[in-house]
């Protein structure tokens, strides 16, 4: 049996091969991480964690692996965000709302991964119904990012962002190997961007959001999170695919996204959109940025300005879209027919009660928004309006692509904030979405690789957008800086009062 | 386009999520910050842009008629508060 | 004219619309894979998604597809190649999404009209759209003094719902209308027109105006699901209406119900406090899009529609009377079709249906036991008559056989002794046996009394016990006798 510390440092292409050597078990790897949670008990990166359910899970993994007929994924304790419904394990959305909400399905995401004999530790924290670039928004309180300021003390915690911001912790605090995060217009990326690991939000419709609880249908997204490039293209693998019980999911086939990643990136054509800015522009974020760039050259990747106008205008255009979908999606948690109810004397009362109680401040919010762009008198000026802004972002996007390959930007416009920050002012938590929306608006396929540390010692991030169903670029270039970045992934745990 | 009181109210009742008369002023001043900075979009020249319904599908696929699921009341019920078997319940509704 | 209704101080005139819902017939919902089968036990047809759970999505059933675009060529009207499901937003304890899933902007089946017939002769009413949606679940007030209870099996079947231009003046032509779209959909076999279990409900928008002034302000008459009803609940209506205007009233937009126990409407409590659907595409569902060749074979297989049937049933001089009959219902006119297929005496079938098979198999109209008697088997029956192998009386006992032992044809006539006699052997012999045994009247007939040969006939077929073909008994005769 391997040391606990060695086992943890593993990825999944590591650990897949020392599972298959049986140099160790399904069941060490995971007790491993069972005790990693524990250790990092105080970052909340859970909301329900599942111990037996993995340890069977494991068991099932050592059989499979003895009979020679394991997957990648076979046998890698993972986390699932708590917005995947899970057979027979609660799932919450974050949210009171949901009570303690038993799914009797599984979604076809994790369902694929169960099948690949991957094992469940638990459901990460995240915010409420996916709505926060925080994890504040969380009914069960945020988690912590295992990153802190050089010389910060406890007290000074940092959000992991949001809304995947449990998984992306768990992930860098090494209390998963890998972990499922769902990506709106950011969730996956921005969180990875704040805990130095790598997020990749696939081309809408490569993943099924069948089983995912919704926050906004059009832009919705599952997707990997992991310690590198390597890893998420394998992970990506096993979640991805046609599914026939969701309209929106993409008959293409699946590429070999590890076989991919050998490629590299000469000759590829990486456009860097000068319209990427918010004003001022953080040194730190500037000079990641420059030195991304330099890393792609230095690669043989052909470096090209352009221009992509609808950049500003696409967070606005994104909250009004997400808001107006949200605003319908969540209409089905009512206290009727699953969730924590709210008794009232009539059915009004029920209804009102029920939605106010269950719901956190935010989610309300953004509930109140989505109906109002959506009523009588306002649905042309607000949501179609959207809609036609969000044509031509789409349009600003594949005329870039006629001359590009793939897009290199900053994933978000600073590092992670304190836990206690931007609370006041929902627009200015809004604008950390500002590098990630318009890639959710076209549907494309972003990643966002961990580049360096800030001058305080935070990590950020790059961003890589690639055309419709072409991840294997996105993985190549975020590969190619991985390599050059040499970027160092032990963060300063905050955990077990370090 | 400015919120007031009375606009707050009457979409918390759209959206069944109660609001209460002194919440009711707050509300308005955040959802109002919201709805000045997302009037950006009015720059934004879109004659004769069609609004963008889908994006990934360009059509809706086609199910096969056929019955794949039901008899499963108990597990259609399993998360429901106050059910009384076979049913869901809500309290009385007057036509 | 009976369309203008003469008030205490002059004429009114109705301006009717109707909104006509028509439950598809299909196996499955509109949007997932549970049963839409009517009469089950309570959320026994329930789907994940028809219960509304978190993270469940739509997936369009192509046979409820197909059935608008069958029934928008039929109503004359413009299949439009790209529709739009919309999300209709409102509570409701049945509505488990907290939306309907329905057509709004750009319904499947566009602009047509409905050809009626009238007193004052044929009108045409116009087909304003069809779009598909998902009917709502059922609220039990009832059961209990607290709660209302909630079955979601009707949640999420499809639902055709057909939206008339507001050219209807008259109770009787919103009853010819209905009575003429329940015809054409059932002829398509697309809804079973049945009003009672509710798979054909209608709503009337009602209003009142002096003729040719402007139109007033309409009442919508909610869920009536009678073709008598209709009729009822607009003569209230309009009474109601002229009494409010008629006294200086206003009349106010709303919904109501007619009770037919007392024939009144009344205002509608619930669903009255909001009318602000807030429609958006429905982020789920693609653009519904239909290929031109999709719709035109669906236009090169459109069944025969009643009025097409009726008038092919009198070309073939098939008596008014049975054409009335057969042309009934959808079922009764594919019963004959199926069962006369090929069979040149159309006459003749048609006797048969109506005497044999209709009395039987559509006793109960709006449920034929059509297992029962199939109409292969009958058709096996009326091609033994033609043939000579059975008679009409034997026909007769033969369809008695099979309704009540539900044994096919060939079995009963084999097992009951029917098959006639047809064999020329034996009827030679039974001929020689009775020419042997009449001498003298075969004499007389070699004579020239030939109109003896019914008399020989009437033998032979009695020796045989009726079982003998009496043309081949007719045949064999004059060759023996004329030999």
């Amino acid at each position: 049996m391997a040391d606990l510390s060695e086992l943890l440092a593993l990825g999944i292409a590591d650990a897949r091969d020392g599972l298959r050597a049986r140099r160790f078990t399904a069941r060490e790897l995971t007790s491993a991480y069972l005790a990693a949670m524990d250790e990092a008990r105080a970052l909340n990166l859970y909301i329900t964690e599942t111990p037996e359910r993995a340890l069977a899970d494991a068991d099932l993994a050592d059989a499979r692996l003895q009979a020679g007929h394991a997957e990648a994924m076979t046998g890698m304790p993972i986390a699932l965000k708590d917005l995947f419904c899970t057979e027979g394990v609660r799932t919450t959305a974050a949210s009171r709302i949901l009570g303690d909400f038993m799914p009797p399905y599984e979604s076809t995401v994790s369902g694929k991964l169960r099948a690949a004999g991957a094992v469940l530790l638990g459901k990460a924290n995240q915010d409420e119904f996916a709505m926060g670039s925080s994890n504040i928004t969380s009914a069960f309180g945020p988690s912590i990012n295992p990153w802190r300021v050089t010389g910060a003390g406890v007290g000074e915690a940092l959000t992991p962002g949001g809304s995947s911001g449990g998984s992306a912790a768990a992930v860098a605090a090494g209390a998963a190997i890998a972990a499922t995060g769902t990506d709106t217009g950011g969730s996956i990326r921005q969180p990875a961007a704040y805990c130095g690991v790598v997020g990749l939000k696939p081309t809408y419709g490569r993943c099924s959001r069948w089983g995912v609880i919704a926050f906004a249908s059009s832009l919705d997204q599952p997707g990997p999170i992991a310690r590198s490039v390597e890893d998420a293209a394998i992970m990506l693998g096993a979640m991805a695919g046609h599914d026939p019980k969701d309209s929106t999911s993409a008959a293409q086939p699946v590429p070999d996204f590890e076989a991919a990643l050998q490629g590299g990136v000469k000759g590829m054509c990486v456009g860097v959109p000068k319209d990427y800015r918010v004003d001022p522009m953080p040194p730190d974020v500037e000079a990641a940025w420059a030195r991304g760039v330099e890393m792609a050259k230095a690669a043989g990747a052909e470096i090209v300005e352009v221009s992509l106008p609808m950049t500003k205008p696409a967070l606005p255009t994104y909250y009004i879209v997400a808001l107006a979908e949200a605003s319908a999606n969540l209409a089905r948690y009512d206290g009727v027919r699953y969730g924590a109810r709210q008794e009232g004397a009539d059915l009004a009362e029920m209804y009102a009660a029920t939605r106010a109680e269950g719901f956190g401040a935010e989610v309300r919010r953004r509930i109140l928004i989505g109906t109002y762009v959506l009523s009588a008198g306002y649905y042309d000026a607000y949501y179609k309006k959207a809609q036609r802004v969000r044509a031509l972002i789409a349009q600003d996007f594949s005329t870039a692509f006629q001359s590009v390959d793939v897009l290199l930007t900053p994933t978000a416009p600073g590092p992670a904030f304190g836990l206690n920050e931007k609370t006041e002012d929902p627009v200015a938590m809004y604008l950390n979405d500002v590098f990630t929306v318009p890639a959710s608006l076209a549907g494309l396929p972003a990643m966002s690789v961990p580049i360096g540390l800030t001058a305080s010692g935070l990590p950020l991030g790059l961003q890589v957008i690639g055309r419709p169903f072409d991840e294997a670029s996105v993985l190549r270039l975020g590969r190619a800086i991985e390599d050059a970045a040499g970027f160092d992934r032990s963060p300063r745990l905050l955990a077990g009062g370090v | 386009m400015s919120l007031d009181r009375d606009t707050v109210a009457r979409i918390a009742g759209l959206a069944r999520i109660r609001v209460d008369a002194d919440e009711l002023d707050g509300l308005a001043g955040e959802l109002n910050a919201i709805l000045n900075w997302v009037e950006a979009l009015n720059a934004v020249p879109t004659d004769g842009v069609e609004p963008m319904i889908a994006v990934g599908a360009t059509r809706a696929p086609f199910r096969d008629d056929v019955v794949t699921e039901g008899d499963q009341a108990d597990a259609v019920l399993k998360n429901a508060p106050d059910p009384v078997p076979p049913f869901f319940t809500v309290p009385k509704v007057i036509e | 004219m009976g369309q203008v209704i003469e008030g205490r101080d002059g004429p009114w005139e109705m301006v009717i619309g109707l909104e006509t819902h028509a439950q598809v017939v299909s196996k499955a919902k509109l949007f997932s894979g549970a049963s839409a089968e009517f009469g089950a036990a309570p959320n026994s047809h329930v789907g994940f998604l028809d219960a509304g759970m978190p993270g469940m999505l739509p997936v369009v059933n192509g046979v409820c597809v197909e059935a608008a675009v069958k029934t928008g060529i039929a109503l004359n009207a413009a299949i439009n190649l790209v529709s739009i499901f919309d999300r209709k937003n409102y509570f409701y304890p049945d509505l488990p999404l907290g939306y309907q899933i329905s057509q709004f902007s750009d319904p499947i089946v566009g602009k047509g009209h409905l050809d009626i017939e009238t007193e004052a002769g044929p009108k045409r009413i116009g087909i304003t759209r069809l779009h598909l949606e998902q009917d709502a679940g059922k609220s039990l007030h009832d059961q209990d003094p607290l709660r209302t209870f909630i079955d979601l099996n009707r949640a999420g079947v499809g639902l055709m719902e057909i939206v008339s231009e507001p050219d209807i003046r008259s109770g009787e032509e919103a009853a010819a209308y209905v009575a003429k779209l329940r015809e054409i959909l059932e002829d398509l076999g697309v809804c079973d027109g049945n009003m009672e279990e509710g798979s054909l409900r209608c709503d009337v928008n009602l209003s009142l105006r002096r003729p040719g002034g402007p139109l007033g302000t309409r009442t919508e008459i909610k869920n009536i699901n009678s073709i008598r009803f209709i009729r009822q609940a607009i003569a209230c209506e309009a009474a109601r209406q002229i009494e409010i205007l008629e006294e200086g009233g206003k009349i106010l937009q709303e919904t109501r119900l007619f009770d037919p126990d007392i024939g009144e409407t009344r205002a509608m409590r619930s669903k009255e406090e909001s009318h602000d659907y807030r429609y958006f595409p429905d982020p789920d569902l693609p653009p519904l899009i239909l290929d031109q060749t999709y719709v035109d074979q669906i236009r090169a297989t459109m069944p025969e529609m009643r009025g097409d049937r009726r008038r092919r049933l009198e070309r073939d001089n098939i008596p008014a009377a049975n054409v009335e009959i057969i042309t009934s219902s959808a079922k009764s006119m594919n019963y004959f079709t199926d069962m006369s297929e090929n069979f040149e005496d159309k006459i003749l079938a048609s006797n048969i249906m109506v005497n044999e098979i209709m009395p039987r198999v559509f006793y109960r109209n709006s449920n034929p036991d059509i297992e029962r008697l199939r109409p292969s088997e009958a058709n096996t029956i009326i091609n033994m008559i033609s043939s000579g192998n059975i008679s009409g009386r034997q026909a007769k006992e033969a369809f008695e056989f099979m309704w009540e032992e539900g044994k096919s044809a060939a079995d009963v006539v084999a097992e009951r002794g029917l098959a006639q006699m047809s064999d020329d052997g034996a009827i030679k012999a039974l001929v020689d046996q009775v020419v042997a045994a009449n001498p003298d009247k075969v004499a007389e007939y070699r004579s020239g009394k030939t109109k003896l040969i019914g008399f020989f006939v009437g033998q032979v077929m009695k020796a045989s016990q009726g079982k003998a073909n009496p043309q081949a008994v007719n045949a064999l005769l004059m060759a023996r006798l004329d030999a």
